[in-house]
């Protein structure tokens, strides 16, 4: 594991390089918008990547909630075996299909219900007990930091090409704003509540902000707005070649977030050993002033 | 307008952003570190 962090630095390192590039060099210039839309390949897989850490979070806090109890867990393992096999089963029937969105292919929705299930599993089994709220905070965190650059880079592509920096109403621009907060707000929950129920409560508010990532993801299917259609999955036509430029810019880009979740969860672990470290340290310590203090209080007796 | 001044804004942004995060990761790293090591001493 030790040998393994250093191998995927370089090989993300190279990754970024070669994304850069093509994201400079080897990808079209757009008709429309020239040079300034490849902002496209640091915004779009900043958002997919900040998607997918939150979706992570909100997997791991609900695993972390029902992990308590046995019963719990194993009633939870049977709602999300069913859920997804009703899920992409019903993604197949007429009356569903109607409901979903002009451009949006019923298999990809099915895929979509398909990885909840396998990922609640996957995560079950590779981050048991304690390491589930690790790896909740972990993705939080990093998730915010993408969350953050999509913030930043939107303006800074809608001034030259909608000339204003926000669209005030816009709902994709004010859901991802808010599912900014909701996660800000969860990282300061778990910086400066010093309550025993701190786990409990952000793993809560993490199951209820990640009901936003849906709402962001899909508003541009269901609403009017000044943010364009999807570039992929439906709605938008993407020239193949600006499209294999995204996918490349998105592996590189889901590289880096994973070597920096990885050094942020051994980070959550080294501070929580610390921590017990002392707790340990403060105990041992009034245990030894209890002792030293014992044959006083007889005496004062 | 010359818009390729935002195009390397976003993009240097980003590289800044990122930066800031993994430079807060190393300064946290390397505290818990310091605090591990007096742990070790006072043991």
């Amino acid at each position: 594991m030790k040998k393994l962090f250093p191998i995927l630095s370089v090989i993300t390192a190279i990754l970024l390089v070669y994304a850069l590039y093509q994201a400079l060099v080897v990808a079209p210039t757009d008709a429309q918008q020239g040079d300034v839309y490849r902002i496209i390949y640091y915004h779009v897989p900043s958002a997919w990547t900040a998607f997918l850490l939150f979706f992570i979070n909100f997997i791991a806090s609900i695993q972390y909630l029902v992990s308590g109890k046995p019963s719990t867990k194993s009633a939870a393992n049977w709602v999300v075996i069913v859920l997804g096999v009703v899920g992409v089963g019903a993604c197949f029937l007429p009356a569903v299909q109607r409901l979903i969105p002009a451009g949006m292919r019923p298999s990809a929705v099915a895929t979509t219900v398909l990885m909840i299930p396998i990922f609640y599993f996957l995560i079950g089994k590779l981050f048991p007990g304690e390491n589930l709220d690790v790896l909740a905070v972990t993705t939080a965190e990093v998730g915010v930091v993408f969350c953050t650059i999509v913030l930043v880079t939107g303006p800074i592509w809608a001034r030259p090409v909608w000339g204003i920096w926000w669209a005030p109403g816009d709902i994709r621009l004010t859901s991802t704003l808010v599912l900014w907060l909701i996660y800000v707000a969860y990282l300061m929950l778990r910086r400066f509540s010093n309550s025993a129920q701190t786990q409990m409560m952000a793993a809560a508010l993490a199951v209820f902000g990640a009901l936003d990532v849906p709402l962001v993801y899909f508003s541009i299917w269901f609403f009017r707005t000044q943010h364009p259609q999807p570039v992929i999955g439906g709605g938008g036509s993407m020239d193949p070649r600006m499209l294999h430029v995204l996918v490349v810019s998105w592996t590189a880009f889901l590289f880096f977030a994973f070597l920096v979740c990885w050094s942020r969860f051994r980070l959550e672990l080294l501070h929580r050993e610390i921590e017990e470290a002392h707790a340990m340290e403060s105990l041992a310590g009034a245990g030894v002033a209890a002792k030293a203090s014992l044959p006083l209080g007889r005496s004062s007796r | 307008m010359n818009a390729v001044k935002f195009l390397i804004a976003a993009y240097v942004a980003t590289w800044v952003i990122h930066g800031v995060y993994l430079g807060s990761l190393i300064r946290r790293f390397g505290r818990l570190r310091q605090q591990a090591k007096e742990l070790g001493k006072g043991k």
